[in-house]
């Protein structure tokens, strides 16, 4: 069993943050790596990347935006509740060196990843500019950390409560056109946001890698769920990625494998809230 | 009575009841029934206790079987389960998945005559009995040798050696990259053929008799073999399987609906996605299913896909039936519950609807060639006789690779051309010091049995290295 350390709601309590004993995981986990967890006896593997991990305390931190069943589930645990199962490290870790100037973009809960990403790239000697973004002000995580991790950040909301009115890619574009050298861009978020980030960079010739977060059951590269096509080749995620060069992904299809189960997704949820409310009387 | 023993009056070979085809097809329930007492008195007392049994010499882990046989029909059971544990640790698995007509019963004497003694029946009688029954007396150990051996993966082959080498007195720690143990026998094999609470009752006597389970502990990523040495142990045996799905390579394999055979068993099995919603991992429900493949896990995709309400499911396989690689009773059991066989035809390609789900499939005939390397026939596409099979549901069962997260990660293990594990096949040693491995990881897809074979020679040969050296 995990024990929770800390339990934080981020943002209008649909995201959140819990941080958990794991030490053997904490030990061994780097920036870009993902562990499966499973809440209870008749909960889903769901894959998470970790937002951050503490060797020392022996913790790791999970940040998840509540979606499902699953995530509603996890939030309804408390300080001293433990998840049933938490797999991991999995996943390549990202290949952090020292290259240039490096623009971290990040969207929703997907700033949580690129957080010890750009903590890393900053370590590492980089000149590091991050660009986040949110749909509303209280929808934004992690501006602080995001702004301790990078030299440069900037902010957008998609109705314009709070910094650039607009998407990343827009401030984006402002830091491609200034044709100053930039050796490499890591955006991760929504698909759709990485798959435009994609298209945009990819007129400017940055190479840009993203993170993708496909459907996954056992995450050690035994089953295929996660498959994902990059340059034509049948990938697995969970093995061969997440992070991969988003110039040769397959957006659509990932977008498309991804609503696989909507369905069900919704009907367990229905009936959870269902349960839940019957408990509440 | 007595006279009637005298005479030696034929005792056919006793039957096992099943549950109705029509029934089962549609439920989890395991489909053979087992023996009640009476009956198992009556099989064992068939047995001739022959001097030199050649039976033992077609068992891959050497049970004595007149010895575990003869206390059965003298009504002592729980001798009979104090016998099989001498040799085997998952007596329960093996009664009822072992191709015996292939091993112990093949070489039984009765069987040229007449029918063999019904072996693996009886073995699962003992072991069924023995749970049920609630208390019995554990296995004796020896004593504590101090050392530490550490096993990799919780399948047949690794439960083998943890068995075999908690009782010479080692110290044992299982590491399975999964939340539950029993590797294939949990994820893989169907509850209707292999009940998972059978497998967890024998995981928990290796529990009881003292081997340490780690669980989610992915060996490669969590810790690497070279880092389970600095830890303290002594000698490792990696028993991971060939858990690496094989896709067809063919367009449109991507669309939703189309799984590995690995997926598809992991979610129904493992996640008990059959019992969606109480349980909460999702499964796509095909009503026209089509399994690709006539190996025993094609066999075990197609029934599963049956029993959660599928109209029709069908084998498409490229090949004849001579060649299905799937045991006898396996294609026996499926076509009695309604799976239809469409040989000699292969994939060509998949296609999707707009919302990237999987509607039909082309396929095209085949005919049989000179044979190939594997001594099998060899199967030539037909030009021109490309057809279209609807379907909304395909699970791809035409074998698996080795997955290279262990070897990726240890300098000095040597695969072979296939990325598996190099080891003597005499002692299950590998190129690397203090490094044993068996099973699928170094055979390829084989059978419950032969993995615990090489999970019991690796033990010998393990416990050899460890009480007198290398």
């Amino acid at each position: 069993m995990f024990e929770i350390f800390e339990k934080a709601e981020l943002a209008q309590g649909t995201v959140i943050s819990n941080v958990i004993k794991a030490p053997s995981i904490a030990r061994k986990a780097k920036p870009g790596q993902f562990v499966i967890l499973r809440v209870n006896e008749t909960g889903e593997r769901i894959p998470l990347t970790m937002a951050d991990t503490d060797p020392e305390t022996g913790t790791i931190t999970l940040i998840y935006q509540v979606v499902g069943k699953s995530t509603a589930l996890m939030k309804s645990l408390n300080v001293g509740d433990a998840f049933q199962d938490i797999c991991g490290p999995l996943g390549q870790p990202t290949h952090i060196e020292k290259i240039g100037t490096v623009i971290c973009v990040g969207g929703g809960t997907g700033v949580a990843v690129l957080h010890p990403i750009t903590k890393g790239m900053k370590e590492a000697g980089n000149q590091v500019v991050a660009i986040i973004g949110a749909r509303t002000r209280d929808l934004l995580i992690l501006e602080d950390k995001m702004a301790q991790a990078s030299h440069e950040l900037r902010v957008c909301t998609d109705d314009g409560s709070y910094g650039h009115h607009g998407f990343v890619t827009e401030v984006l574009k402002e830091y491609l056109d200034r044709k100053e050298p930039i050796a490499m861009i890591v955006a991760i978020g929504p698909v759709p946001m990485m798959k435009f980030t994609c298209k945009l960079t990819e007129g400017y010739g940055v190479k840009t890698m993203v993170s993708l977060n496909p459907i996954m059951v056992d995450g050690t590269g035994m089953c295929g769920c996660c498959r994902v096509t990059v340059d034509e080749v049948t990938r697995f995620a969970c093995v061969d990625g997440p992070e991969f060069d988003g110039h040769k992904v397959n957006f659509d299809e990932l977008i498309q494998r991804q609503r696989a189960y909507l369905e069900q997704e919704k009907q367990a949820m229905e009936r959870f809230q269902g349960l839940r409310c019957q408990c509440k009387g | 009575m007595a006279e009637e023993v005298k005479k030696k009056e034929k005792i056919p070979r006793q039957k096992m009841p099943e549950q109705d085809p029509k029934v089962r097809a549609r439920n989890f329930d395991e489909v053979p029934l087992g023996y009640s007492p009476e009956t198992a008195q009556l099989e064992a007392s068939r047995c001739l206790q022959c001097k030199k049994p050649t039976c033992v010499d077609g068992c891959p882990v050497q049970i004595d079987i007149p010895g575990f046989i003869k206390p059965i029909k003298e009504g002592d059971f729980s001798g009979a389960i104090m016998k099989l544990w001498e040799k085997t640790s998952l007596p329960a698995v093996c009664g009822r998945v072992c191709p015996q007509e292939a091993q112990c019963e093949a070489l039984c004497i009765l069987g040229r005559k007449e029918e063999p003694v019904a072996v693996g029946r009886l073995e699962r009688f003992a072991a069924d009995r023995q749970r049920t029954m609630g208390e019995f007396k554990l296995p004796e150990k020896a004593a504590p040798t101090g050392k530490k051996v550490a096993v990799v993966g919780s399948g047949p082959s690794g439960l083998t050696v943890a068995g075999d080498l908690i009782l010479k007195g080692h110290e044992v720690t299982i590491f399975e990259a999964f939340h539950k143990t029993g590797g294939v026998l949990i994820y893989g094999i169907p509850e209707f053929r292999l009940p998972k609470a059978i497998v967890q009752a024998e995981v928990d006597i290796l529990e009881k008799l003292g081997a340490k389970i780690v669980r989610n502990a992915v060996i490669g990523r969590t810790s690497t073999i070279d880092e389970l040495f600095d830890e303290g142990f002594d000698a490792v045996y990696i028993g991971v399987g060939a858990g690496l799905p094989v896709f067809m390579n063919v367009p449109g394999e991507n669309l939703i609906g189309i799984y590995s055979a690995n997926e598809y068993l992991t979610r129904s099995n493992l996640m008990k996605a059959y019992k969606f919603p109480e349980y909460d991992t999702p499964i796509v429900l095909g009503k026209n299913v089509v399994v690709l493949g006539a190996g025993n896990v094609a066999m075990d995709s197609a029934r599963t896909a049956l029993r959660l309400g599928a109209d029709s499911v069908k084998i498409v396989y490229r090949r004849s039936r001579d060649e299905m690689p799937a045991r006898g009773e396996e294609i026996h059991h499926a076509e009695e519950e309604g799976v239809e066989m469409h040989l000699l035809t292969n994939p060509t390609r998949f296609f999707g609807d707009d919302q990237g789900r999987v509607v039909a499939m082309e396929c095209i005939k085949m005919e049989l060639g000179e044979p190939d390397a594997s001594g099998r026939r060899r199967p030539i596409p037909i030009k021109g006789s490309e057809f279209t099979m609807e379907t909304d549901l395909v699970v791809i069962s035409i074998g698996a690779g080795a997955n290279p997260l262990i070897t990726a990660t240890t300098p000095g293990l040597q695969t072979n051309r296939r990325g598996y594990i190099m080891a003597d096949p005499k002692t299950g040693k590998t190129f690397k010091k203090g490094v044993w491995a068996g099973g699928d990881i170094v055979t390829g897809s084989a059978t419950v049995i032969l993995a615990m074979g090489a999970g019991r020679i690796a033990a010998n040969s393990i416990h050899e290295y460890l009480m007198i050296g290398w």
